[in-house]
């Protein structure tokens, strides 16, 4: 790639790569002789053999001698992972789905060379059960809006040519020689952008408190630590927009003051530190990093830290402690990052998450006027049109991962004010398996449940704190009528317990107290009195903890028993689990269905089921683990649980 | 979390750095941390170098394996900095572990995602089958480690299980001894 010194420059390599884009912009015809053959490269494709089939596909289009033709593309994640590995092709707009590496010789041969579709690649829709032909009307996408991730799915995650085709870099530039730094940060501010990993801070309101801080050395920080385990928005954006991020940071440091950036990244996250350490490099190799950038007086540099495993370094406070070679504690704020003494060795130092970057770059080149209407934002403003204060819901769009007993399972971007009706019955194509719906937990291990009757609860910060839930960074977990709320809240307090960093008494033994009463509720050994003592603990701990993962520890606990209380007192007074997970509260019994046909004895792990061929089988209860095997594979439901 | 271990790696044998006995094969390990390190350019002189702990125990960790006593020793020294302090850090973070490990890594994913879908019947099944505690000591052949982690984000193929890094998603119990078995067989013939 070319040096790329100033706008001028970059506006060059922007026309002379746009055309890379073309075929996969452009609404075609299956009859077009080029193609653009999308496949997916991120973390979840890549363990269904997205490679291989990858190096297939460049072989059978080698072997058809259509090289000049036909590309194929590794893209990032289309956030359809359940599905993979995906493959789009453009401009036809055809969405193949679980394909697999012996199926690129009929891909090549039927789609590509003889111009007809591969009827069952198609993806069929769940609710009714058609094959979609068209992309566009995959209901998965349809009403999606995709800013966060714009260019997830569409352009090649490793190269930075791709990126400025789609109008990358080109926010930095404006930023860098149209705008000075305050009104980089007006902008942000009258955008309405909030922090997408969890608070809702304001954005903008963030960056002029750094800006506003007097001093030589700053920093900016890009927290992917992505904590919530079951979310992967900011993991897709590493591996298939890793520029955008690099960008944004440069346009916050330009804002702020900053001379360096650093991305925290977890290393469970392999591929997305590749990717975003391929993106830092080739920026820094055509002068998008470094000194004087696009010709300007701003230098700046970004370097990548690895966590290592520990749920609380998500804290702001504990991953700065983390990135200076600490132990992750969290410290009492303030002093904030922001301010001098509390960020990065002792310097001011700003902090958001992957998501907030991502869009950053579209706002400044879109501006915040067009951002700001996206969603259900509600504002005043002055003469203006400056943002004073905000009246009601929030600007932009959320990414969610849906997740759980939903049909489709994957990452959805959708403008705030959504309701999760729309999220989990249109996009999610509804509960799986013809189960009926239960709850939906929103904010992970600090959030809380949400029921039925709030499912027209439109999404934004304020409203799901009203229904006791949180925004969180965007885990969204479905569960039906085979979720048991106490286990739920059980599995969520393992983990808080499991990653309290011990450093404040109230989160380190109060954990592990309500994750013992939950175990014995769970186990049939509760008492109605336990309920009450552990609303009370619940309620302490939230008040006295001394960081987030500790004042929200409690929430799972606190919002299951505000709407499944019935639950709770089947668990305590009837010893009952009506969801029927509890395994100390159910046995597995033979009725007499049975037909004998030794199906369930073949497939039980422990050989706990006996039984002559033609007779009725016997479960021997001492030694069943209940693991289930056997009722899955009855084909007369012979096998019950009571 | 973290007892530490005092065992040397790779047992005993020749002098290294003149501070301990270690084999040629872990004097070859201690050179490529050493290498590593040097690239750094760490400053004694600067309190910052302590920033590059984690980063050095990443690569320590890939090196050995795990991380001894003697390898925390070892980087104090080379970092200059109090031996309290890395331990105080190894201890804390789960991705490092003062254990060896055994030959094959498994780990089952416990976050949500994997959770509602079942990961824990398919964790207790390899338990089971393996005759060892998840997060704890290998078989005793040396061949398998079992543990658990929370998200790799691949969550759309929930629920997920992970061996020597290779993801597969939508496993079954059943499924997950078969994978085990298939390299307890690769390993008989080697
Ligand atoms: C226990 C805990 C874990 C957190 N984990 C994350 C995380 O994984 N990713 C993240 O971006 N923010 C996380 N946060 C929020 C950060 O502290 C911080 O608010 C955020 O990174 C700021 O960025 P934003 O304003 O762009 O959202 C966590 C907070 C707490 C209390
Ligand atoms: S609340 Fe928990 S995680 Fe936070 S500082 Fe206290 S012990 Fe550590
Ligand atoms: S539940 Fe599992 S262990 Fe128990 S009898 Fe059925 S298959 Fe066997
Ligand atoms: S699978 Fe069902 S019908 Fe067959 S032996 Fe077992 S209980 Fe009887
Ligand atoms: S990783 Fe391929 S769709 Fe998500
Ligand atoms: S919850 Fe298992 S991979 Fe994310």
């Amino acid at each position: 790639m070319n040096q790329i010194k100033t706008k001028a420059d970059l506006m060059a390599a922007y026309e002379a790569a746009k055309g890379k884009l073309a075929l996969r912009l452009a609404a075609g015809s299956i009859d077009s002789k080029k193609k653009d053959i999308v496949c997916c490269g991120g973390t979840g494709c890549h363990a269904s053999n997205s490679q291989e089939l990858m190096a297939n596909l460049r072989e059978e289009i080698k072997k058809a001698g259509l090289e000049n033709d036909v590309r194929v593309i590794q893209s990032g994640c289309f956030g359809f992972c359940a599905q993979g590995p995906i493959v789009k092709i453009m401009p036809d707009n055809v969405f193949y789905v679980q394909v697999t590496p012996e199926d690129a010789k009929e891909i090549v041969e039927k789609h590509v060379v003889g111009h007809e579709v591969v009827e069952r690649l198609l993806y069929v829709e769940p609710t009714l059960k058609e094959k979609i032909h068209d992309y566009a009307k995959m209901p998965f996408y349809a009403k999606q809006e995709r800013i966060a991730l714009r260019n997830c799915g569409l352009i090649e995650a490793e190269n930075l040519e791709e990126y400025i085709a789609n109008e990358g870099y080109q926010g930095l530039a404006k930023a860098l020689t149209e705008m000075k730094p305050m009104d980089v940060v007006q902008e942000v501010l009258d955008s309405g952008i909030c922090g997408r990993g969890g608070a809702g801070f304001p954005t903008g309101l963030k960056w002029k408190i750094a800006a506003g801080v007097k001093a030589d050395e700053k920093y900016i920080v890009c927290n992917a630590d992505e904590g919530d385990p079951g979310a992967f928005m900011d993991r897709s954006i590493m591996e298939g927009d890793p520029s955008s991020v690099v960008e944004a940071m440069a346009i916050g440091a330009y804002a702020i003051g900053a001379q360096k950036g650093l991305v925290y990244i977890r290393a469970e996250y392999p591929l997305a530190v590749s990717r975003l350490q391929m993106a830092i490099d080739q920026a820094r190799a055509c002068g998008l990093l470094g000194k004087n950038i696009l010709g300007t007086d701003f230098c700046f540099d970004i370097e990548i830290k690895l966590g290592a495993g520990a749920f609380v370094c998500g804290e702001e406070t504990a991953l700065i402690h983390s990135m200076e070679g600490q132990r992750g504690e969290p410290t009492t704020k303030p002093p904030f990052p922001a301010n001098i003494g509390g960020g990065y060795w002792g310097c001011s130092t700003n902090v958001n998450n992957v998501e907030t970057y991502a869009s950053i770059p579209v706002i400044m080149r879109k501006g915040a006027a067009w951002y700001s209407k996206i969603g259900n934002w509600v504002t005043e403003r002055d003469e203006n049109g400056h943002w004073v204060k905000t009246v009601s819901g929030n600007a932009g769009t959320k990414v969610f991962a849906l997740a759980g007993q939903v049909n489709n399972v994957g990452l959805v971007e959708v403008p705030m004010g959504t309701t999760l009706r729309e999220i989990i019955y249109e996009i999610g194509g509804g509960i799986s398996g013809g189960r009926e719906f239960k709850a939906v937990q929103t904010g992970g291990p600090s959030g809380g449940c949400i029921t039925k009757e709030n499912l027209d609860t439109p999404i934004d910060y304020g409203s799901l704190m009203k229904i006791g839930s949180m925004m969180g960074s965007g885990g969204m977990i479905v569960l039906s009528d085979k979720d048991c709320m106490p286990a739920m809240a059980k599995f969520y307090l393992g983990f808080t317990k499991d990653e309290s960093c011990g450093k404040c008494t109230p989160c380190r033994i109060g954990t592990r107290r309500m994750l013992e009463m939950l175990e014995k509720i769970c186990d049939g050994k509760g008492t109605e009195e336990m309920l009450v003592e552990l609303e009370d603990l619940a309620n302490t701990i939230r008040d006295t903890a001394l960081c987030g993962l500790g004042q929200t520890a409690p929430n799972p606990i606190l919002s299951t028993l505000r709407y499944f209380k019935d639950e709770y007192i089947a668990h305590v007074r009837d010893k009952k689990c009506p969801a029927g997970t509890c395994t100390k509260l159910f046995k597995l019994t033979i009725t007499d269905k049975c037909k004998g046909c030794t199906k369930c004895a073949r497939n039980c792990p422990v050989g706990a089921i006996t039984g002559k061929i033609k007779e009725r089988h016997v479960i021997d209860q001492q030694k069943c683990i209940k693991c289930g095997a056997c009722i899955d594979n009855c084909p007369f439901k012979a096998i019950v649980k009571e | 979390m973290s007892d530490t271990n005092t065992t040397a790696p790779e047992g005993n044998g020749t002098a290294c750095c003149g501070c301990k006995k270690f084999s040629s094969a872990a004097e070859a390990k201690f050179a490529e941390l050493d290498a590593f390190i040097e690239t750094l350019g760490l400053d004694p002189a600067d309190e910052r170098r302590r920033g590059r702990l984690i980063q050095i125990l990443h690569r320590a960790q890939h090196i050995f394996g795990y991380l001894p006593r003697e390898v925390q020793q070892h980087v104090a020294e080379k970092m200059a900095i109090p031996e309290s302090a890395v331990s105080g850090v190894v201890s804390f973070y789960n991705y490092f572990t003062t254990k060896p490990k055994g030959k094959h890594v498994i780990n089952v994913c416990l976050g949500t995602a994997c959770y509602v879908k079942g990961s824990e019947g398919v964790l207790r099944e390899l338990e089971r089958v393996l005759g060892i505690e998840a997060d704890t000591n290998p078989t005793p052949d040396g061949l398998f480690s079992l543990g658990s982690l929370r998200c790799v984000g691949a969550c759309g193929l929930a629920p997920v299980m992970l061996v020597d890094d290779k993801v597969y998603g939508k496993i079954t119990p059943a499924a997950a001894v078969k994978v085990v078995n298939e390299i307890k067989a690769k390993e008989a013939q080697a």
